[in-house]
């Protein structure tokens, strides 16, 4: 019990750093390296709440692909983010009300891993029993993901196409066809003119 | 392309092994943490470490842009299809039973498809993604 609680502590201190550092930075390189670092904590949460799929995704997705790809498309940005001078004292007050709403609504949660919390009465022992009986796969995750919810899935995947497909489509230069390329001709008109 | 020989022979070993790796988080997804989604990124950030060290060129010899978008759209496509068969096979759309000799087998096996599927999607996606941001500049030249 008291070192779930040093780690935890541990683990909010970090994050806390992470994102008090991610405030402070101009730095465009920094952001994207402490967002990575931030990934990579939360994914250490998720490893102490014992949901080790979702660790993984995080750690594979938020911390390493996620900055490889914000890296690359950082050349076309500038090196220093500019200074912001409007007052932030309005942002700041609905943040910190926002926060205090969210943690006095925490109270009114089950404890976590508690057995009757109501998430675990209504369908997850059918999932449960019908990975091992009617699946026989030991990892009820994958179970839920790829056969109880398979529909949400493939919902996912499409997601992910289709988002390949729109960056490839604004992205991708091809080669501007003839009837369009009206610079050459206008250098040879204004050659002969 | 890095001269460091270091950087470029550490990826020439790294590079199988990171692959093998993503092999074993794609098809033991069933029995531990892991499926289609993280194996798609782990084998993609080996396709991008190729390509960061050796050059965008090399990467795209080592990975054609062609197959990489076919195997893009197939990865969604294997998806549907393991659907459309279950459809076909006198049940609802995306549901296994049939597809093995009994229930449990079809089950595994469609599961193992379609994860496959997924992790076909996400790592070519990746890929076409970091090829882009990576040569915009070099396109438009």
């Amino acid at each position: 019990m008291i070192t779930e609680l040093i780690i935890n502590a541990f683990l909010v201190t970090l994050m806390m750093g992470i994102a008090i550092s991610l405030l402070k930075t101009r730095s465009v390189i920094f952001t994207v390296i402490l967002t990575s670092a931030y990934s990579l904590v939360a994914a250490l949460m998720f490893i102490t709440l014992d949901a080790v799929d979702v660790a993984f995704t995080e750690a594979s997705v938020g911390a390493g692909i996620s900055t490889i790809l914000f890296l690359a498309a950082m050349a076309y940005l500038p090196k220093e983010e500019e200074k912001n001078l409007n007052s932030q004292f309005l942002p700041a007050l609905s943040c910190i009300i926002l926060g205090a709403i969210l943690i006095w609504c925490s109270y009114d949660l089950p404890e976590i891993g508690l057995a009757t919390a109501p998430i675990h009465l209504h369908i997850v022992p059918d999932y449960i029993l019908g990975s091992k009986n009617d699946i026989g796969i030991p990892n009820v995750v994958t179970s839920i993901l790829a056969s109880y919810r398979g529909y949400d899935t493939f919902g996912e995947t499409v997601v992910v196409f289709t988002a390949g497909i729109a960056v490839l489509a604004l992205l991708k230069n091809t080669k501007t066809p003839k009837y369009q390329n009206k610079s050459k001709f206008k250098k040879k008109v204004g050659k002969n003119v | 392309m890095y001269k460091n020989p270091i950087l470029r022979i550490c990826t020439k070993i790294l590079f199988a092994p990171i692959i093998l790796f993503g092999l074993y988080v794609q098809f033991h997804g069933d029995f531990g943490p892991g499926g289609g989604f993280q194996a798609g990124v782990i084998v993609a950030s080996a396709f991008i470490l190729y390509s960061i060290v050796f050059g965008l060129r090399e990467g795209k010899k080592l990975l054609p842009e062609k197959i990489n978008l076919f195997l893009l759209a197939l990865g969604a496509l294997i998806y549907a299809g393991v659907g459309i068969t279950s459809i076909i096979l006198g049940e609802p759309f995306l549901s296994y039973n049939s597809l093995g000799t009994n229930a449990q087998s079809g089950q595994h096996f469609g599961i193992l498809l379609v994860e496959f599927g997924v992790g076909l999607t996400v790592s070519n996606v990746m890929i076409s993604l970091f090829n882009s941001f990576a040569g915009y500049e070099l396109d438009k030249g």
